[in-house]
């Protein structure tokens, strides 16, 4: 069978089982579409989190970066699974007992203002949308490259998809859904990597792996080999530290507080029965996306290798030791197809040459064996996993699980994001402010139509991706930590924050964050309008615009902290609901409104 | 809420042992995968680097391990001072 043929059927079998998990659980009632009745066992939340939080980001670009930057995209690995410890020793467990649908109910009830919940349902929505941009898009892509069918196509099917088991499911829906997907995307992630790991290593566990020796008989550790084949032609090697460490140790503290900031992520904790599920929950969703992440760096280092043994067949100098570019493999050819890998024959030789010309140091080197520059003009980070399989030599059937895998991290994601956002515009615009006497069944009828709108405004902006498609991580994770974060953190562990100190830490977090991301990508990220370029020489003390979320972060703590010192202390009620929330027992009555 | 147990001295356990797991949590990312992390790279564990160990595994299993802790011994802090759901 052809690999399209076979693509087709593993696709057409995971939709069809997610819309059957949809019509299996349709929602009955708000409770349900916002919170799936709290009816969720923690291991099951635990396993629909981690669909729900790993991204097509996760599935398809992360393992892409290790690749290529090596050790410096530990930060990605340590602040998007760190971000779980804070969720789980800080938030989740007293938002459950809380007890309430959504993140701005809590700030808005805490901070006793609709000003401060406002606030929080601005942040969210820029985050969830930004987020969600990023996973039509990965919809579109993997459709492209692997049903060959048109990428607008593709967004409207994945739209479709995910319009049926939400709007109709709610969180209930979404919740057993991601359940579905996150078992094909794990398997669809660790299958290949198994047997890369076999091929390359004799060591069928990833992880493993790359910390043990080469199968090839040279008596080197995979990690040894990798760095010496990648500095044999001038790059910087897999294990080194190539940016400073400040930028790497700010861009990890963002990422981990922008993680656990994340409302679709928190607000997953609100499903589970009690409080001290919410506490397991969380640690049983970063087992199941652990063994993602741990997989992650073996995947990148791999595919780096098998990627330059690929070109670089022989020793550095030798005219026969590069591929001659007749004779390249299949899968070059599908992605040269694509436009996201490209080759240039620069000396005209014929041959393939992938090395490092900004290398000064390799420069002699380059020159003695008639090198006139890299000639792989174009090598797309986004592609490593999903040409893994192919460059690997590894059966169709793998190529076409890896297919469906992208498509459940993307749709999974792109759920609960439109959750969180519909529930904040039925739930906290729409009753906690607008209309507050209308009833159940009106907020829930209300919750679908905002849930078909987001879906709408989604796909439009899939179709349409803005310019600043790519630079919008930063922006979701700069909100949910410089802003999110820091207010639901002080509203548990502190009864002195009052309204006013929380809305201006979280203004004063929210715009010095925008203000530093706007200043080097462009005022709302339109081109030409940056204040000053974007490298390392001009950031502030080195640190990054990504990295900036842990600094915004910072300032709205202290600016909170000093503003509540300055002013009256809360009204005794609100220190008693801050009391109460610190204590699980209670937690089961306190669901109904 | 009744107030028949000690909610204050509750609070404090909790806050102790939330400091002591963010301790170590710090220690494991930001000192042994980021910081401290030339130091431990002259240490290897098989065939990786100590420090890039920490930095691309060792930090994520006991961010795991850290969370499991903590949930057993909340859970055992709420029954202690009867703090528990049920």
């Amino acid at each position: 069978m052809d690999l399209q043929t076979l693509t087709y059927i593993v696709v057409g079998f995971t939709f069809a089982l997610y819309i059957g998990i949809a019509i299996y659980c349709r929602a009955g009632s708000t409770g349900e579409f916002y919170v799936a009745g709290t009816g969720v066992h923690p291991v099951a939340n635990g396993m629909a989190t981690a669909a729900d939080w790993m991204s097509a980001a996760s599935f398809i670009s992360m393992a892409g970066l290790i690749a290529f930057l090596g050790y410096d995209a530990s930060v990605y690995l340590m602040g998007w699974t760190g971000g779980y410890v804070l969720l789980a020793l800080l938030l989740a467990p007293y938002l459950r007992k809380f007890g309430k649908f959504t993140v701005p109910e809590f700030i808005g009830d805490r901070y006793y203002s609709k000003a401060a919940r406002l606030v929080a349902v601005i942040c969210l929505i820029v985050a969830s949308i930004t987020y969600v941009i990023g996973q039509m898009k990965g919809v579109g892509v993997a459709f492209g490259r692997f049903l060959e069918v048109d990428y607008d196509i593709g967004v409207y099917v994945g739209m479709s998809i995910v319009f049926i088991y939400a709007v109709l499911g709610g969180m209930k829906g979404i919740t057993y859904t991601q359940i579905a997907q996150y078992c094909v995307l794990i398997f669809a992630y660790t299958v290949p990597a198994i047997f890369i790991s076999l091929n390359l290593t004799d060591n069928p566990l990833p992880q493993l792996g790359l910390g043990g020796m080469m199968a090839d008989g040279s008596g080197l550790s995979m990690l040894d080999k990798l760095d010496q084949t990648v500095t044999d032609l001038g790059f910087a090697a897999f294990t080194e530290q190539k940016g400073t460490t400040l930028n790497i140790f700010l861009l990890t503290a963002s990422l981990m507080i922008g993680t656990a900031g994340l409302p679709h992520v928190i607000v997953r904790f609100f499903t589970v029965p009690r409080v001290s599920d919410a506490r397991t929950s969380a640690g049983w969703a970063l087992v199941f996306i652990a063994i993602l992440y741990t997989t992650a760096p073996a995947v990148g280092g791999m595919a780096r290798l098998n990627l330059m043994d690929t070109i670089q067949t022989g020793e550095v100098g030798d005219p026969a030791g590069n591929l001659a570019y007749e004779e390249r493999p299949q899968w070059f050819r599908n992605w040269e197809a694509t436009g996201l890998l490209e080759f240039e024959d620069k000396n005209g030789d014929g041959r393939i040459q992938y090395y490092n010309d900004a290398n000064p140091d390799f420069a002699a080197t380059a020159a003695a064996a008639g090198w006139k520059g890299n000639e792989m003009v174009k090598v797309d980070r986004d592609i490593m996993v999903l040409a893994n399989p192919e460059i690997a030599k590894l059966p169709n059937w793998v190529i076409a699980l890896v297919a469906a895998g992208g498509l459940a991290a993307a749709l999974s994601t792109a759920a609960g994001l439109l959750l969180a956002i519909s529930s904040a515009i039925s739930h906290d615009l729409l009753k906690g402010m607008i209309a507050p006497q209308i009833s159940e069944k009106q907020e829930l009828m209300a919750s679908r139509i905002a849930m078909a709108g987001a879906i709408g405004v989604a796909g439009y902006l899939g179709l349409n991706p803005p310019g600043f498609a790519a630079q919008t991580v930063a922006l979701a994770f700069g909100l949910a930590a410089s802003s999110l974060f820091p207010a639901l953190m002080m509203g548990i562990f502190s009864k002195r924050v009052n309204r006013g100190g929380a809305i201006a830490g979280m203004l004063t977090g929210l715009l010095s964050t925008l203000l530093y991301i706007f200043w080097f990508k462009g005022w709302f990220f339109i081109p030409g309008t940056e204040m000053l370029a974007n490298t390392p020489d001009n950031w502030f003390f080195g640190i990054s615009p990504e990295a900036f979320g842990a600094v915004g972060a910072l300032l709205n703590f202290a600016v909170a902290i000093a503003v509540s010192r300055a002013s009256d202390a809360p009204p005794v009620e609100i220190q008693d609901l801050v009391e109460d929330i610190r204590v699980p027992r209670g937690a089961a009555a306190a669901v109904d409104h | 809420m009744s107030q028949e147990f000690d909610k204050s001295g509750y609070w404090k356990a909790n806050l102790r042992l939330v400091g002591l797991c963010m301790t170590v949590w710090f220690i494991v990312s930001y000192g042994f995968g980021i910081l401290l992390k030339d130091a431990l790279n002259s240490f290897s564990l098989g065939g990786y680097p100590l420090g890039f160990w920490f930095a691309t595994q060792g930090s994520i299993y006991v961010f795991v391990a850290l969370i499991f802790f903590y949930a057993w011994r909340m859970n055992a802090l709420d029954r202690q001072f009867g703090a528990n759901e049920d």
